[in-house]
């Protein structure tokens, strides 16, 4: 990696809680990497036309809600829809062991949960980076497995 | 990254973000990227205005309103946002997009464009590259692009190297009236917004302003008030701007930066760049022994 990864963390939905998101904001900061934080409360859309718009090569998403199990393959959806098939997607938040595997096969690559060390998430990067093809919408079966 | 190209110049925002990542990354040259076009010079007077002043004084929520005045009047507006790069890790955290609401709004959103840049190893508030980039936006058919440069204080003068105006965002309470006198960045002003005009001291700080400016002999920049939380203001400094003159104060200022600018653009690139910070921090190399190999492998 020459350049700095850009990498879009953003919080979809109604959830006013950004913490997290921004405990990883920064982890992903300090690693050397070009964070575009979106605000609080985004729709899919817009989180998908802000990682059309700043060429992101990731995608984190942050929910505490409850309502991942929507939010994130509705995210999914439309990257595909916008053409953003190597878009890495990862997510994290409240997100209980038995709504993973779903978020899993919508291309989501690696879904973090409380208590996760930080050096994990640069660690599940490093390796979504290089394997070249862990793109939302590209063809892998492949993810990360999380101690959280 | 070729086939991009043509692409972007047909409006396909992903293909113009990949294109704007290939000029930032040294992929693709400015060359490449405008093939021997230029932006359409038509009547109106500039194509790139850098909006600057200090961190706090409310840029990105005041260029989010006047991008929402002159898109909703049909215009089509960019934004290129710089924010600082850690000088540690070489990572940022671009935040400006946090306080944009144009580039969300369903009717005027096909617009607007924000992209979010980071200083990397540039120094001072806007990194050379946002001119080749503007250039690039103009020509896929962008009308205005602004640059929000880096939250910078008095003597900060990088923007007048990448664009055509220059305004000034001042808030109140930034001091008294022996501020207003100093030299530096507000000369090259040629406009200058006094945000937050719903807080106490705006007035009197724009009054102070104006009475600085009157001192001098030049032709004095226009000093207005904004309040771009509560939209008073703003579509009068919309219009101002629209139609800003250039107040032919900086040309020297302008090339002066420029010429600096791109000169440490050159000495970033320098191939043993890295190496030789290394060997500086090592202590195993000094200043004047890095800056002759500099001199000596340009020479070759």
């Amino acid at each position: 990696m020459d350049q700095p990864l850009r990498i879009v963390v953003a919080k979809p939905g109604l959830d006013g809680h950004d913490r997290g998101a921004k405990v990883v904001a920064r982890a992903l900061r300090d690693a050397g990497h070009e964070v575009i934080y979106t605000g609080l409360r985004r729709t899919a859309q817009q989180i998908v036309e802000t990682v059309r718009d700043e060429d992101a090569r990731f995608l984190g998403l942050s929910s505490l809600s409850g309502a991942h199990a929507h939010l994130f393959p509705q995210v999914c959806k439309h990257l595909l829809e916008a053409g953003l098939n190597d878009v890495i997607v990862f997510g994290g938040g409240i997100i209980p062991h038995e709504d993973r595997s779903a978020l899993h096969e919508v291309g989501i690559r690696a879904v973090f949960g409380p208590g996760t060390p930080t050096s994990e998430i640069l660690d599940f990067i490093q390796q979504a980076f290089d394997k070249g093809n862990a793109g939302v919408g590209q063809d892998t079966t492949w993810h990360w497995t999380s101690s959280a | 990254m070729s086939e991009e190209i043509p692409l972007a110049l047909n409006g396909d925002r992903r293909a113009i973000a990949r294109v704007l990542s290939g000029l930032e990354n040294g992929t693709i040259t400015v060359e490449q990227a405008l093939a021997g076009r230029q932006s359409d010079p038509s009547s109106t007077s500039w194509s790139t205005m850098a909006i600057t002043g200090a961190p706090g004084v409310g840029k990105s929520v005041l260029v989010d309103a006047l991008m929402t005045v002159w898109a909703t009047n049909g215009t089509k507006v960019a934004l290129l946002a710089v924010d600082p790069s850690s000088p540690r890790t070489g990572g940022a955290l671009l935040g400006d997009r946090v306080r944009m609401s144009s580039v969300d709004n369903p009717a005027i959103k096909e617009l607007v464009y924000v992209r979010s840049i980071a200083t990397r190893s540039s120094s001072g508030s806007v990194p050379l590259i946002v001119e080749d980039m503007a250039a690039f936006l103009l020509v896929c058919g962008w009308e205005k692009v602004l640059i929000e440069t880096v939250g910078s204080g008095q003597a900060e003068l990088r923007c007048a190297a990448v664009a055509d105006r220059i305004v000034v965002v001042e808030g109140p309470a930034r001091g008294d009236g022996i501020q207003a006198e100093k030299a530096g960045l507000l000369e090259l002003a040629d406009i200058v917004l006094v945000n937050k005009a719903d807080l106490d001291g705006a007035e009197r700080h724009a009054g102070e302003l104006k009475e600085s400016f009157g001192l001098g002999e030049q032709q004095a920049p226009e000093v207005l008030l904004t309040s771009a939380l509560h939209g008073s203001g703003v579509v009068e400094a919309a219009q101002a701007l629209m139609g800003l003159e250039s107040s032919g104060r900086a040309l020297r200022a302008r090339m002066r930066e420029r010429l600096l600018g791109q000169h440490e653009r050159r000495l970033i690139q320098h191939p043993s760049y890295n190496a030789l910070l290394d060997a500086l921090c090592e202590g195993t190399l000094d200043i004047r022994t890095a800056l002759a190999r500099i001199d000596d492998e340009a020479d070759e």
